[in-house]
């Protein structure tokens, strides 16, 4: 991706949900869904996003889309602000779309697949035949003969053809950049496979840019020429695929590729799967978010917050062992990081909140 | 084995033209037509209906015409198939002209409520957040008060009459339907494909009309149609009560009050009306159970 233009970015992108408080006004505390997140997505590649449930994914990807409003942190879409003067809401949403998990939910019921493929486009102005038209050829590149399925409701469609649906109503508009929040979770794995074909097909014929959020590691593997690793709603590793994938850096990267079951049994899992679920994010652990569950904690760790840094390793990550100085005993000396530190690790760093 | 080898080119296939398949309300209608209960209710909701238009060409005689001489004549008294009221009043004749003021005064306030009740609801389901809190809670209210007291007072305050009635009657609807329309409206507003269409950049109004009414006019209409049965009846109680339809005017709250003091010497007679409003709700709330099992198919 060396040299590739940034088409989206994220600067300390802050979301907490209030609690409803009682009666007597107690509780009221906030869900820290994404606290301080920060990075950025080039132009026409995949970005994985992954997390156990609960980790802020969904929310991230409800901020992206502007569906949530964010508490703080901006969003620049290239180059320019969302929502302001540059680029209003609705042109940015003519160039983003989402793709939602459940593929019956997301589309209307009363509609036919065509109207509601149609609708977008008629918001944006294009005239009911013109965007019916559209319709069809869109159900007919994700591979729905439109005489088939063009006036079919979404209860006669299996999940897998909904989700094609889905994808030609996201793709009606002609977005750069399209959001994939657990989009082919729900479905079975042989229909998820064709899914992920035709996908990776639509990128390289419309030259889109993907955000691809899952739980499924193989999919994201498959799928993604950067991840994303988060935890309790904070970015705590990132990185091209392959470099992730073969050399995880941060404990949490390396417990969450363990548990991905392994074909060879020469290479059993020896790291120790995570114990337990994670944290509350009402009330998240001090330091380091993931010192409760870590192999690797020590008492420095639930007393300093670690930045995302490259730390002189192949990509950025946030944890103390790869922080100079930071006290953890794996920690490198301080005079190495000085002078391998890389000026765009420095740009992704968290401002450390 | 060659037998079984045939295969169809599906590109040879005839073209032909876009399948089609029912929509949601054809597929209603055609769950409705089977259901024998549901459709003995309608004939018999038609057969109202026709007779509201058409009753004071079709009775035999004049409903206004009173005779002291052949006044509580009982069933089957010659020249009165269904005898005569308190004042000698052909009772067949009474009754189906007093089908249109009858069904009118049931079905206007129904109306009249599930337009301004969904218009409230759907508004407070879709917009959520503080006038939400602020509409519901107004509307709850008029839940302080049983139905009945609501309609009496208000038709007290605003005096006899149709018109004022009609208006009390109206207002005490809207808050039960405005109700279930929040609550549907609520439902669907939190599914993905509302927030898809935000997505797609759609202003509320264009999401409300596209997306949302689809969904909830449906249940809410089922709702309303059930109401109608209770309409009547409360409109008949205001009527009995001399607050809605004034004599003579044939309407059977009205005569089934006027005809309670022949309860003893002509109780069939005195039930007649009683009969016409009970027939009417029953063949109402099956209409609308019916159409309530019809629409829910499995989606």
């Amino acid at each position: 991706m060396s040299g590739a233009s940034t088409l989206l970015e994220v600067r300390g992108l802050v979301k907490h949900f209030p609690l409803k408080k009682d009666l007597l006004g107690r509780g009221g505390g906030v869900v820290r869904a994404v606290d301080g997140v920060d990075f950025s997505v080039h132009t026409g590649e995949t970005l994985g996003v992954v997390g156990e449930s609960g980790c802020g994914k969904s929310t991230t990807a409800r901020l992206l889309m502007h569906l949530i409003e964010p508490d703080r942190g901006d969003i620049i879409f290239d180059g320019v602000a969302v929502g302001g003067r540059d680029l209003s809401l609705k042109a940015f949403r003519r160039q983003s779309q989402m793709v939602f998990q459940d593929s019956y939910a997301s589309l209307n019921p009363r509609l036919t697949i065509e109207d509601s493929i149609a609708f977008a486009p008629q918001v944006h102005g294009l005239p009911y035949q013109q965007a019916v038209q559209r319709a069809r050829d869109l159900l007919a590149r994700v591979g729905l003969e439109p005489r088939r399925f063009a006036e079919r409701y979404p209860h006669e469609l299996s999940g897998g053809q909904r989700q094609r649906v889905n994808i030609a109503r996201a793709l009606a508009l002609q977005p750069r950049l399209v959001i994939l929040d657990e989009a082919v979770s729900a479905l079975d794995k042989s229909v998820e496979a064709q899914v992920l074909n035709l996908l990776l097909d639509l990128k390289d014929e419309f030259g889109l840019t993907y955000v691809f959020i899952s739980h499924d590691l193989n999919v994201v593997r498959y799928m993604s020429d950067r991840v994303m690793v988060m935890y309790l709603g904070q970015v705590v590793e990132i990185g091209e695929a392959e470099a992730l994938f073969e050399a995880p850096r941060h404990p949490y990267t390396r417990a969450l590729l363990s548990s991905i079951p392994s074909m060879d049994p020469d290479r059993r899992t020896e790291v120790p799967p995570l114990a337990g679920d994670p944290p509350n994010p009402i009330n998240p652990p001090s330091g380091c978010r993931f010192h409760t569950r870590c192999t690797q904690a020590q008492p420095v760790c639930a007393q300093r917050v670690p930045a995302l840094a490259s730390g002189g390793g192949s990509h950025p990550v946030a944890c103390l062992m790869f922080e100079a100085g930071s006290g953890h005993t794996a920690a490198p000396d301080q005079a190495v990081t000085s002078t391998s530190a890389t000026a765009p690790a420095a740009s992704l760093a968290t401002e450390g909140a | 084995m060659n037998m079984l080898n045939i295969t169809v080119d599906p590109r040879k296939v005839p073209e032909v033209a876009f399948e089609r398949s029912p929509g949601y309300w054809q597929t209603v209608g055609r769950r409705l037509l089977r259901d024998k209960v549901a459709m003995g209710a309608a004939v018999v909701v038609l057969g109202l209906l026709v007779l509201a238009v058409f009753g004071p060409m079709l009775a035999p005689a004049d409903p206004y015409k009173a005779s002291m001489l052949s006044r509580l004549k009982p069933i089957g008294f010659e020249g009165h198939p269904l005898g005569t009221d308190e004042l000698g009043r052909d009772l067949l004749s009474r009754l189906m002209v007093g089908t249109r003021l009858s069904l009118f005064m049931g079905i206007t306030p129904v109306v009249f409520a599930f337009v301004l009740g969904s218009v409230i609801g759907i508004v407070a389901g879709f917009a959520g957040g503080m006038l939400n809190t602020a509409l519901m809670r107004t509307i709850d209210v008029f839940y302080a008060f049983p139905s009945v007291l609501l309609a009496i007072a208000l038709s007290g305050a605003l005096g006899a009459g149709i018109t004022n009635s009609l208006i009390s009657l109206t207002v005490v609807f809207i808050p039960p339907i405005a109700r279930v329309a929040e609550s549907v409206t609520t439902q669907i507003r939190s599914r993905d494909f509302v927030e898809a269409a935000r997505a797609s950049g759609a202003g509320a109004f264009t999401i409300v009309r596209v997306h949302v009414l689809g969904n909830v006019l449906g249940p809410i209409f089922v709702y309303a149609t059930s109401l109608i049965a209770v309409s009547m009846i409360l409109a008949s109680g205001l009527s009995f009560l001399g607050l809605g339809v004034k004599p003579p005017e044939p309407e059977w709250g009205l005569m089934l009050n006027t005809l309670r003091t022949a309860i003893y010497t002509q109780p069939a007679i005195a039930a007649l009306p009683g009969v016409m409003i009970f027939v009417t709700s029953v063949a109402f709330n099956l209409l609308s159970d019916g159409l309530r099992s019809a629409m829910e198919i499995k989606s």
